[in-house]
């Protein structure tokens, strides 16, 4: 592994305790439509202080799979269909929704691309944040439980944490909420922490400086996190592991830095290929033909084939299994071993 | 690559801000274009680049005659935009088309796709409905379908692809210059280059000018000839594309740079320069806009800078350069 610098001081992740295991999770949405398999069979292991990156293009079934994680799937359509989501041991899949109650936002929480949805508008930031301790942690004083709240804002550099308390959400900045959101988060420190398209809504000054905070917090508390991302960079920037979705499924999974070198799945290899950063102005960029199929309605074989240049027969006829590129590293593809697109 | 076809001089562009218990009560006033002169030459692609609520927007709908200045002008080869009536003005609606960031919203859903292509024609000019046919036909053709998809309605297409008809339907005019507003900034980036590729292609082919609007500052280095920084309301920096990204001057400017996510996690968190956020447009601050954020900021700048010529091309409104 050539990530050494990726490595945290002291154990690498690799080395510690899994808290999330997901095998093979399936969860499909029942509309007048059809079925659509918006999970589909997604199998990966998180440890503790690990960050996985999970990017893929709209359409993909992240957010679906996010939500399935937390049991917060569209109702009445959503349906689990297949696999376990244990965390620390627990099959979340298995309990009541009053049972989950218990656990959501507390053990395995989510940050969400807009903070609207995570704040109220009619309460002060210090009210939301003051309730959150004060489930937590049963009935501190209010001394102590203001003092908790401007440590939780300080903690994701929240200036002036103590006026910021009296604020409503709309009279704050979208990165500064995007912070608040962060630190309401962090006050059950979770051993599971999701955060859905976190920087999208962000500008890139914002955005930089945001990733950079997500990575100290976790850091400092170790939580383990999961990265869904559109953005390559976003998952360049705090990501171990990473795995690439398409169509409901991983198509590739392995560290972050062989994903990058070595892409081993010619989706994950088109869309590396399609920014533009370090394409010279009188060249094309590279592009993948077409859009992912309906979640409704699957081809046989790999579902990437009518957009693949690389596709044979045998991809038309049944699901790829999985090829080991390396120890951790592995990719959904009849031609991973040949690689006919390592060289470009 | 000649004379300019635009000219914007000066321009200025204020937003009441509504406030008080009903709403109804002007509190202030957003300058949301302060002072803003640059000119876009024909054929030439220009870039407009800043964080959201810079100003950006504006500039461009107030060129597109969307919005009145509040001061300045906007020339149409060497015509004020503003004054414009009668033939002329018909004429300019013809010559200035736009793409907007949402092709929803400048699609009506209820169109076929050929009717929104053949709109702008049929608005304002007397054309056969066989040459109109034939130029829909071709103008498919031109960004990527066949000719039968003009029977398709809007749902009935991909974000990419509305995007491409959004396209066509701008270039049914001949028109010289389009106005693209974040056009695919709402894309995924695989869609992206697609869009992209046909903007290049289109560029070479017609040789049309574009005022190009846009967040992502490798699309612009790749797509664009000149490139100005907006910041608050205000140009800061102003060159050729090329060379913002390897000499940029303006703090502002290099921070944006710097702000680029890695692209390989070997290089993750050499950017995120610690710059906090633009402060309200309401209140912008006194001299240099940029002297709250900016790690050079000197006594000097509570003054405010004028822009100067470092090279050819290349202006910056900075005091770590006015000597
Ligand atoms: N509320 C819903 N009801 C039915 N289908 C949905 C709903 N939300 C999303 N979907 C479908 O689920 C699939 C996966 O969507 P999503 O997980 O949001 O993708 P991503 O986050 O990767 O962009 C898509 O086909 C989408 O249309
Ligand atoms: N129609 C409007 N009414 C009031 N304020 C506006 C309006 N349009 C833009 N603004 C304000 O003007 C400023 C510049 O906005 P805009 O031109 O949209 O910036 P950009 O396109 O660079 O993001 C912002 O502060 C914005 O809130
Ligand atoms: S399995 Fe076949 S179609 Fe699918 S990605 Fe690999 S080569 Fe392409
Ligand atoms: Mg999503
Ligand atoms: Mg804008």
């Amino acid at each position: 592994m050539n990530d050494a610098q990726l490595q945290y001081e002291g154990d690498g992740p690799a080395h510690r305790e899994v808290v999330l295991q997901v095998e093979d999770l399936r969860m499909h949405l029942h509309t007048r439509w059809g079925v659509t398999k918006a999970v589909d069979g997604v199998t990966f292991d998180l440890r503790a202080g690990e960050t996985l990156g999970i990017v893929g293009e709209s359409g993909s079934g992240k957010s679906m799979l996010a939500l399935s994680l937390v049991r917060l799937t569209p109702e009445p359509a959503s349906r689990f269909v297949g696999g376990r989501v244990l965390l620390d041991g627990e099959d979340l899949i298995a309990l009541s929704d009053k049972e989950m109650r218990r656990i959501r936002g507390k053990k395995i929480s989510r940050i969400l691309q807009d903070p609207h949805q995570s704040l109220n508008p009619v309460f002060t930031v210090g009210n939301q944040l003051k309730e959150a301790i004060r489930i937590h942690e049963g009935a501190p004083t209010k001394d102590e439980t203001k003092r908790r709240a401007i440590d939780a804002l300080r903690d994701v550099q929240v200036p002036e944490p103590e006026r910021r308390l009296k604020n409503y959400p709309h009279e704050m900045s979208g990165g500064m909420k995007q912070r608040v959101v962060g630190a309401m988060a962090m006050v059950y420190t979770p051993s599971v922490l999701i955060a859905d398209e976190p920087t999208t809504a962000l500008d890139v000054t914002i955005q930089a400086q945001y990733l950079t905070l997500l990575r100290d917090l976790q850091r400092r508390t170790g939580v383990a996190m999961i990265v869904i991302s559109h953005d390559f960079g976003v998952i360049a920037e705090t990501c171990d592991q990473v795995a690439v979705m398409y169509a409901g499924r991983f198509v590739e999974h392995g560290p972050v830095a062989e994903v990058f070198d070595n892409p081993s799945h010619p989706y994950t290899r088109g869309l590396l290929d399609s920014h533009p950063r370090y394409v010279g102005r009188g060249e094309r960029l590279r592009s993948i033909p077409g859009a992912p199929p309906e979640l409704s309605d699957l081809p046989a074989g790999c579902r990437f084939r009518a957009r693949c240049e690389h596709a044979v027969a045998a991809c038309g006829e049944s699901d790829p299994t999985p090829v080991r590129v390396s120890n951790q590293h592995t990719a959904w593809c009849f031609r991973t071993e040949e690689a006919p697109w390592a060289d470009r | 690559m000649g004379r300019p076809l635009i000219e914007v001089d000066n321009l200025s562009k204020r937003f009441a801000v509504m406030g008080g218990p009903l709403g109804v009560r002007t509190v202030g006033h957003v300058r949301a274009v302060d002072g803003v002169s640059f000119a876009i030459n024909e054929g030439e692609t220009y870039a407009l680049v800043g964080e959201s609520g810079c100003g950006k927007t504006t500039t461009a709908r107030t060129i597109l005659r969307l919005f009145t200045p509040d001061g300045g002008q906007v020339r149409v080869e060497g015509r004020d935009v503003h004054a414009l009536t009668g033939v002329e003005l018909k004429e300019f609606r013809l010559a200035v088309q736009a793409v907007f960031q949402d092709p929803w919203a400048s699609l009506n859903p209820r169109m076929r796709a050929g009717t929104l292509i053949a709109e702008a024609l049929k608005a304002n000019r007397r054309v056969s409905k066989a040459e109109t046919k034939a130029r829909v036909a071709a103008l498919l053709e031109r960004v990527g379908f066949p000719a039968w998809k003009a029977d398709l309605y809007p749902h009935e297409f991909s974000g990419g692809q509305r995007q491409r008809i959004a396209l066509a339907s701008a270039l049914i005019t001949d028109p010289k210059l389009i106005v693209l507003d974040e056009p695919v900034s709402a894309l995924d980036l695989s869609v992206q280059a697609q869009v992209i590729n046909l903007l290049k292609d289109i560029q070479a082919e017609l040789q049309t000018t574009f005022l190009i609007i846009s967040h992502d500052l490798d699309t612009v280095r790749y797509v664009a000839d000149r490139v100005g920084v907006m910041y608050l309301g205000q140009l800061v920096e102003e060159t050729r594309a090329e060379e913002l990204f390897e000499h940029a001057k303006h703090p502002y400017t290099r921070a944006l740079l710097a702000s680029r996510l890695a692209l390989h996690p070997s290089e993750r968190g050499e950017g995120a320069p610690v710059i906090g956020e633009a402060p309200s447009p309401m209140e912008p601050p006194s001299g240099c806009r940029f002297r709250t954020r900016c790690p050079h900021a000197m006594e000097i700048c509570e003054q405010v800078p004028t822009m100067v010529q470092l090279d050819v091309g290349h202006t910056v409104a900075c005091h770590l350069y006015s000597q």
